[in-house]
């Protein structure tokens, strides 16, 4: 059976996505619906996220910018690569 | 955990980890933030803060303004348990 480690088919499961896009501008947004926009330093299992250069949005509104920002994993609902 | 040519933040703890004994701002489910310095913290996001000052965001209903308040609270030494933690940074620069 194939599944597992796929080596070569990284596109095809989430976690090939995720490192794909480590680097890259990424939008995350949490259940609470706050979005952070930012460059996507790395992901772990839990899905904890490290950002860089890291924007706050609250209702569409910038709130906050974050040089560094470390994100829960338990409060993610997505992570989108921005373009 | 596979390893990725030893970059700075290999995975996103390390970043914490940069930030121990620094003032760090964490946000917590509730509108809550705390500010402190960070003197201890686990995989689970258990923390150990410092000389922390906690604001809580309260949003007020007069009529048709809704009005945000905070209310703060200091607080020598303070654990946090990792489930309310939301997001950890260094010092915000609010903008």
């Amino acid at each position: 059976m194939e599944n597992g480690n796929t080596s070569q088919s990284e596109g095809k499961d989430p976690s090939g996505f995720l490192g794909e896009i480590t680097g890259n501008p990424v939008i995350v947004k949490l259940n609470s619906g706050v979005v952070y926009k930012g460059e996507l330093q790395s992901v772990d299992g839990y899905m904890n996220i490290a950002l860089e250069k890291t924007e706050e949005y609250v209702n569409g509104v910038k709130r906050r910018s974050y040089g560094d920002a470390f994100v829960r994993g338990n409060n993610v609902m997505y992570i989108s690569a921005d373009s | 955990m596979p390893e990725e040519e030893s970059a700075p933040v290999a995975e996103p703890l390390d970043l914490v980890r940069l930030l121990l004994d620094e003032i760090v701002c964490v946000k917590l489910r509730g509108d809550r933030e705390l500010k402190g310095r960070l003197h201890a913290y686990d995989g689970h996001c258990n923390m150990v803060l410092g000389d922390v000052e906690e604001t809580i965001y309260v949003v007020e209903d007069e009529g048709d303004e809704e009005e945000v308040k905070t209310v703060s609270r200091k607080s020598e030494m303070l654990f946090v348990r990792g489930d309310s933690v939301v997001l950890i940074a260094p010092q915000a620069r609010s903008s």
